[in-house]
């Protein structure tokens, strides 16, 4: 028993930067897209190192990283990325700024993934964040299972144990705080992952090497995806806005206080 | 074989190791233009592929720091074909001014001379915003060729470029810790310890080293190999800057560039270009020759915003990114050993800056270049990188080149600032119109005067105690209750532009550092710490990193943006400043 594990995952800009909504020729855009610095989507991220994680304990399974974001940007995102864990990239040249539609996306990565030389579709684990970072629609990975047929879908996924039969049994977050345990018989199954239990994986530059030998030719081979060909009637920024401040010795109490102001005033 | 990491005192640890060919240490313009000459010669006619690497510290290859304004001659023989739109933020200077500015306030520190100069020009009716404007800028000054630029974005541009060839790996947020020492020769580099993985030895044939100013690397080196006879680093400057959204309906054109001096401090240089998309790059250089044991950078910068002759164009403004590095601003006479058996320094911190026209990222780019073309030449006849043919190929290339001709007109151009600042411009002048015959010398003075005394004229040593007292127990900046004190007025934040240092760490610099890294700041001996009356380090420090506290200044990582700033400014060089993660995530600097 193995598993191909395709993880899906966007890229998005890197914590703290400053976005702003944009009328662009192309239809709405964040300003400045291509100078803010980006990441791999954190909810995916979390995917990937679960992935990995899963790879290393069942032999012969093996972890593609399935992205749609623009090529330049997502090169730049894997020099760091392609530190952490082992995997195959399938690349897709498109934009990514979170405006658009994610039916769109779900068949241009669908597609990609059925045409990867080898796969296994029986022993496919789809892998993808259960939100996203960008806009945190939380439809796109279970649009692409749909396309490719994987009927077994468990969303907000904190924890996958895999059963000496084959089975998987997958803790799910469901309301209040609570988790929800269910078995399936295997793969194929799509799994949206939470935040998982795995940190960061340090940067190793032997890992770095390895991804490389499929990352470049990956990047230079990727096709423009078929995506965003819908207007916007409008674009408008959220009332609540994420406000970040870093504070250090202020007592947990005098913190909550002020949430407690925020969450009121808001 | 004996190799082991310089100044490593850990105990010796089984570490993985890895063979490439050639190994970079730190990736900017001079690295950048290494691998991009590099690499269009690779592969060589015979197939030959070397395997090439660079490591980069920070968390991207566009977290550089330097808002820039260029003649970019070196960039330009790279590129001949350079569109600047094809790079974010990049425009062609249109219009050069250099400024005098007055002091609005009364709150600078200025000489009788200077005092004097703003009585007469007042008089004479010829200022423009309390500022006046140099009627003529000297030639070796003019950047009017020239191109303005955010590194951070240069640095994109070009590494993408260099990675898509295929021929290079640049892997940031990997910092290098070490030169592995081998007696004379370098054998490549050890990678910074993570909790979880021993830094990885990278052995190479050749271990080019473009760490920067303040770089581990190249000041492991330097302390290990020592510095040429007759040249030693000894004038920095700690650089900052605010890219800066300007107000609707800004009037500055793309490629306007502004230099001035005489305020907030005479000392102090000030900078002011605007990229396309009404957005503009402000920012000081506090140069160490000021002599004031309070160099707080970030309150000097926002007060220069408020220079009436800035304020206008900026007043409304948000910012957008914040940054600050160290410059080494020996240039060359800070020029270290360049080659070695088995490495090669190019960039600042091989004393390619040139002080005289304050340039510095082309010239880094073109020692950069050389090198690429000095290792295609050894590569193609298949000599191996000693010292005596690194001498032969780079060596020669640049000192065959205009950057050693204008490096050495412009060595002790600057050597009149030891003397005051009317005596530096005189300097600068001189040996600028000699090209380099005529300076006026000085050397820097040996130790920074005390607190008490250099606020002597103002605040009287009691008080200074007293507030010393009150920022102790309050826990605020005592830098900033010093300046309140002398006269300089409270800055009226406005949550856009005029914000905390904090919040310009946030919504400007975006600092992050990754877990698992140890303190990269410590300090050798803690009793020197408790008596020193200054605390220089604490209050230049770019990103309010160190604090004061009773024994020695407290460190936190999580707010270094890695100037280093803290080394060169502790003169009893107690601050120990090494390798580390994380830093600035704004790629717009």
């Amino acid at each position: 028993m193995s598993y191909h594990i395709a993880v899906c995952a966007g890229i998005v800009p890197d914590p703290l930067q400053t976005l702003e909504p944009v009328s662009g020729p192309q239809g709405p855009a964040l300003k400045n897209e291509m100078m803010l610095p980006a990441v791999l989507d954190p909810w995916a991220a979390h995917a990937l190192y679960e992935a990995s994680h899963l790879a290393k304990n069942v032999p012969g399974s093996k972890v593609y990283l399935v992205s749609l974001a623009p090529k330049a940007k997502l090169q730049q995102v894997l020099m760091t990325m392609a530190q952490k864990v082992a995997f195959e990239l399938v690349a897709l040249d498109g934009p990514s700024s979170g405006f658009t539609e994610s039916a769109d996306v779900a068949s241009a990565l669908a597609a990609a993934i059925e045409a990867i030389p080898g796969l296994d579709r029986s022993q496919l684990l789809l892998f993808g964040g259960w939100e996203s970072a960008a806009r945190a629609a939380g439809t796109t990975l279970a649009m692409v299972g749909e396309r490719l047929g994987i009927t077994e879908q468990f969303q907000g996924v904190d924890a996958l144990k895999v059963g000496a039969d084959g089975s998987l049994e997958i803790l799910e977050r469901v309301e209040g705080g609570k988790h929800q345990v269910s078995v399936c018989a295997g793969a194929p199954a799509v799994l949206g992952w939470a935040t998982g239990s795995l940190p960061e994986p340090p940067n190793s530059p032997q890992t770095g090497m390895q991804n490389m030998r499929t990352v470049m030719p990956a990047l230079q081979k990727a096709k423009p995806a078929q995506v965003g060909a819908h207007a916007f009637l409008s674009v408008s920024l959220p009332k609540q806005q994420r406000t970040t401040r870093i504070v250090k010795d202020v007592p947990a109490a005098e913190v909550a206080r002020e949430i407690a102001a925020w969450i009121r005033g808001s | 074989m004996s190799m082991e990491p310089s100044g490593n005192e850990s105990p010796a640890i089984e570490r993985p190791s890895m063979d490439v060919d050639i190994v970079c240490a730190g990736f900017g313009p001079a690295t950048g233009g290494f691998l991009t000459t590099l690499t269009r010669g690779l592969p060589l006619e015979d197939g030959t592929l070397p395997q090439v690497m660079c490591y980069e510290r920070a968390d991207d290859i566009g977290f550089g720091v330097s808002g820039v304004v260029t003649r970019a001659r070196g960039i330009r023989a790279s590129f001949p074909e350079l569109n600047p739109d094809e790079i974010p933020m990049a425009a062609p200077v249109r219009e050069e001014k250099v400024l005098y500015l007055l002091d609005p306030i009364g709150a600078s520190r200025r000489s009788f001379t200077l005092k004097s100069a703003d009585s007469l020009l007042r008089a004479a009716g010829v200022l423009d915003h309390e500022a006046f404007e140099l009627p003529l800028i000297p030639a070796f000054l003019e950047k009017h060729d020239g191109l303005v630029m955010s590194i951070g974005q240069f640095n994109q541009w070009v590494g993408q470029q260099i990675m898509m060839s295929g021929m290079a790996q640049i892997w940031p947020g990997m910092p290098v810790a070490a030169p592995l020492i081998d007696g004379s020769r370098v054998a490549g580099v050890q990678l910074l310890d993570h909790e979880l993985q021993p830094g990885m030895e990278i052995k190479a044939a050749l271990t080019v080293v473009g760490d920067g100013p303040v770089g581990p690397v190249g000041r492991q080196l330097d302390e290990h190999f020592g510095m040429p006879e007759g040249h030693e680093k000894r004038e920095w400057a700690v650089g900052m800057k605010m890219v800066i959204d300007l107000p609707e309906g800004s009037p500055l054109e793309p490629g306007m560039v502004l230099h001035s001096f005489g305020y907030p401090e005479p000392e102090i240089f000030g900078f002011f270009y605007v990229h396309p998309g009404n957005v503009a790059s402000a920012g000081i250089f506090v140069p160490s020759w000021f002599d004031s044991p309070v160099r707080t950078t970030y309150r000097y910068l926002q007060h220069f915003l408020q220079h009436p002759y800035l304020w206008r164009y900026v007043e409304g403004g948000r910012l957008r990114s914040w940054g600050a590095k160290t410059l080494n601003e020996a240039g060359r006479r800070g020029e270290p050993h360049l080659v070695g058996d088995g490495w090669a320094r190019i960039g600042e911190g091989s004393g390619s800056t040139n002080v005289l026209t304050g340039s510095g990222v082309d010239e880094a780019w073109t020692t950069g270049t050389q090198l690429g073309e000095a290792v295609l030449e050894l590569l193609r006849e298949k000599k191996p990188f000693t010292k005596e043919n690194l001498e032969a190929t780079y060596v020669r290339r640049r000192r065959a080149s205009w950057l050693e001709q204008e490096s050495l007109t412009a060595e002790k151009s600057r050597d009149g600032f030891h003397r005051g600042i009317v005596a530096g411009m005189l300097g600068m002048a001189l040996a600028g119109f000699s090209h380099g015959r005529l300076h006026i010398p000085g050397a820097p003075i040996e130790h920074m005067p005390k607190v008490e005394d250099f606020f002597s004229e103002r605040i009287p040593a009691a008080r200074v105690d007293e507030i010393r007292r009150e920022a102790a127990s309050s826990g605020k900046p005592l830098h900033d209750a010093l300046m309140d004190a002398w006269g300089w007025p409270a800055i009226p934040y406005d949550g856009q532009l005029l914000v905390t240092q904090q919040d310009a760490l946030l919504m400007g610099g975006k600092v992050q550092a990754a877990p698992g890294y140890a303190d990269h700041v410590a300090f050798r001996d803690e009793a020197l710490c408790a008596s020193c009356g200054g605390k220089t380090c604490v209050s230049v420090c770019s990103g309010q990193a160190l604090t004061d506290a009773p024994e020695r200044p407290a460190f936190d990582r999580e707010k270094c943006i890695h100037c280093g700033a803290c080394m060169w400014n502790c003169e009893r060089e107690n601050v120990v400043f090494m390798a580390g993660a994380g830093g600035l995530h704004s790629a717009e600097n």
